[in-house]
């Protein structure tokens, strides 16, 4: 019985001895929460705003589209889910300029990365959660309008399994670009603390890259139907050619508009599609290397 | 068990070694690790971190070998960086909650933990406003709270008074005593000033050149000298004071504004004491002489 009401009791230290998980556990942690703030929610208002607003951008063409569609009725839908990326690929390309940095600069620059080596997870398992972070940013914003698309020409009463295999493609076309485009930004995004030095690089990387690609394409495509080999060759010089050709061999999904590679074509296109991956994320890792030893 | 023990580790770069067949141990409560800047204190900590490795010779940190047992080594340690860590777009809870889980907490318990450590580390209200706000004291203590969310079994705190004010030193030095000794976690503490580490550490390792110049527990180090330092109110006091204490068969010499009084036995005290009340001189203070530590350290 106590009439000391009000009191704070000083308890002194108290230790932990609850449970404690695991790398995997953590790295899980990180990556849903990069993946937040990848749309800005547990930041600050601010950073919502350009997220959002390049969802909205990705989102809106997709439900006109549908509207027209069942309005007018025509006899195929007017644009194919995998086609819908490439024809947004600058939204996605703004996307990833605006956002690989937040995820990856920002440790680097305020140097809380530090905080994290001295933490279980590897410093692989921090750029593995980062990244996988990007590429699941990605896949919300391409997917979304994918879904959109969908369900529209579901709706149209188009033929079911054409329209299934359609999407599909476009989530496997959605795939291989966000893992692609996520290895690409993450890399240049990690070499630089400096937030703006990283939006320049990566839109700088991608448009240049995608105008030299659709630039040769044009001057060794003499026929104008993709049948030359340079010119299909030349697509593995842009992220957004190369994901788009691999997508159209692999599925055999050969539409209006696109080229079917041969099986040579495929492969190498596979193989430097996999080298490419494979070299960022080598790349993304080495950098966090360099940052340990510090 | 130590907690630390590093048996001829060293660490070569191209064109320095920063560390040099070090041998050392570290037990609990305070250990402080001193020596000039580029003596090797900050490779020696992220060797036991296990973040970059030895080129040759071993480490165990609380039972793990740092090379093999990185992982298990940094599930059991915090860590505090000399230089700034912040994000200056979120509050300090949120950070320390995500560091928590970071080290494995589950979320409800990383919350419970951030709120203790941050109230113990003395930062309240501000808590919630974001660190880019934050001043130099604050972020030493939120950089100090993140060390101890995980409750870890060992911390090792890179210069943690760097950059503040005597109040503020003073304020983290007191901190860094109550987490060696009321928290019950051992601490490892750097800094290139001897003094500051003299009152709060039970043990001093001290580096120069990545080689290990002394490693003695503080008392052995300042050990008292057998000498009574006895300062009364003014200069014509400690003149009579001392000649009063040679009449009385004690030996006594002045320096400074003291009076070093050899102690004998137990009767040094009464006479000191029996003396001055005599004189009816104005006593500021008798304690035993130490040596100081930068004494021990400039030979």
């Amino acid at each position: 019985m106590s009439d000391r009401t009000g009191v704070i009791h000083d308890i002194g230290y108290r230790h932990y001895d609850g449970p404690r998980l695991g790398r995997w556990a953590i790295t899980q942690a990180l990556m849903v929460s990069s993946l937040r703030h990848a749309y800005g929610i547990g930041r600050s208002g601010k950073s919502k705003v350009m997220p959002i607003f390049l969802l909205a951008v990705m989102v809106v063409p997709a439900a006109i589209v549908v509207g027209i569609e069942n309005g007018l009725q025509f006899d195929k839908p007017p644009v194919e889910p995998v086609d819908y990326i490439y024809l947004l690929q600058p939204v996605i390309a703004l996307y990833l300029a605006s956002q690989a940095p937040q995820l990856f600069s920002r440790d680097l620059r305020y140097r809380s990365i530090v905080l994290y080596l001295a933490r279980p997870p590897r410093r692989t398992d921090y750029a593995l959660a980062k990244l996988t972070a990007l590429v699941a940013a990605q896949m919300i914003l391409i997917c979304i309008p994918l879904v959109v698309l969908y369900a529209g020409a579901l709706l149209a009463k188009y033929n079911f399994l054409q329209m299934s295999r359609q999407f599909v493609a476009g989530l496997a076309g959605a795939l291989l670009l966000s893992i692609l485009l996520a290895a690409i930004g993450g890399l240049i995004a990690a070499a630089t603390p400096r937030r703006g030095f990283a939006v320049a690089a990566i839109i700088a990387v991608l448009i240049v890259s995608f105008t030299a690609a659709t630039t040769t394409m044009a001057i060794v495509d003499e026929k104008g139907d993709m049948s030359s080999t340079a010119a299909r060759y030349a697509s593995l010089v842009s992220p957004f050619n190369l994901t788009e050709a691999l997508q159209t061999w692999f599925l055999r999904n050969d539409r209006d508009g696109s080229w079917m590679p041969t099986t040579q074509q495929g492969l190498v296109f596979t193989a430097v599609y996999v080298l490419l991956v494979a070299a960022c994320v080598w790349g993304v890792n080495a950098r966090y290397a360099k940052v340990a030893r510090g | 068990m130590p907690v630390i023990a590093t048996a001829s580790l060293t660490k070569r770069y191209p064109r320095v070694t920063a560390l040099d067949e070090l041998t050392v141990e570290v037990g609990s409560g305070v250990t402080g690790l001193v020596g000039a800047n580029g003596a090797g204190k900050s490779t020696l900590l992220k060797i036991l971190l296990g973040l970059i490795a030895p080129t040759a010779g071993s480490a165990i940190v609380l039972g793990h070998d740092v090379v093999t047992g990185g992982e298990a080594v940094r599930a059991l340690v915090g860590y505090m960086p000399e230089h700034d860590c912040l994000p200056p777009d979120v509050s300090a809870t949120e950070f320390v909650v995500h560091l928590g889980r970071m080290s494995g907490l589950p979320a409800t318990a990383a919350r419970e933990r951030a709120a203790d450590v941050l109230r113990h580390v003395g930062l309240d209200e501000a808590r919630y406003r974001p660190m880019g706000g934050y001043s130099t004291g604050m972020k030493q203590r939120v950089k100090l709270a993140q060390a101890l969310t995980h409750d870890p079994k060992l911390v090792l705190l890179d210069e943690p008074t760097n950059g503040l004010d005597p109040a503020g030193r003073d304020e983290m030095l007191t901190l860094v005593r109550r987490i060696g000794t009321e928290f019950g976690i051992p601490v490892l503490i750097t800094s290139h000033l001897l003094g500051e580490l003299e009152h709060v550490c039970d043990h001093i390792v001290v580096l120069d050149g990545g080689r290990l110049l002394r490693s003695e527990s503080k008392a052995a180090l300042t050990g008292e000298t057998g000498v009574l330092a006895v300062e009364v109110r003014d200069l014509s006091g400690r003149d009579r004071l001392g000649a009063a204490l040679e009449r009385a068969g004690a030996r006594a010499r002045a320096e400074g504004p003291l009076v070093l009084v050899e102690i004998s036995g137990e009767e040094t005290y009464d006479i000191v004491r029996d003396t001055v009340a005599e004189l009816g001189l104005g006593l500021v203070r008798v304690e035993p002489h130490r040596h100081r530590l930068e004494e021990v350290f400039s030979v």
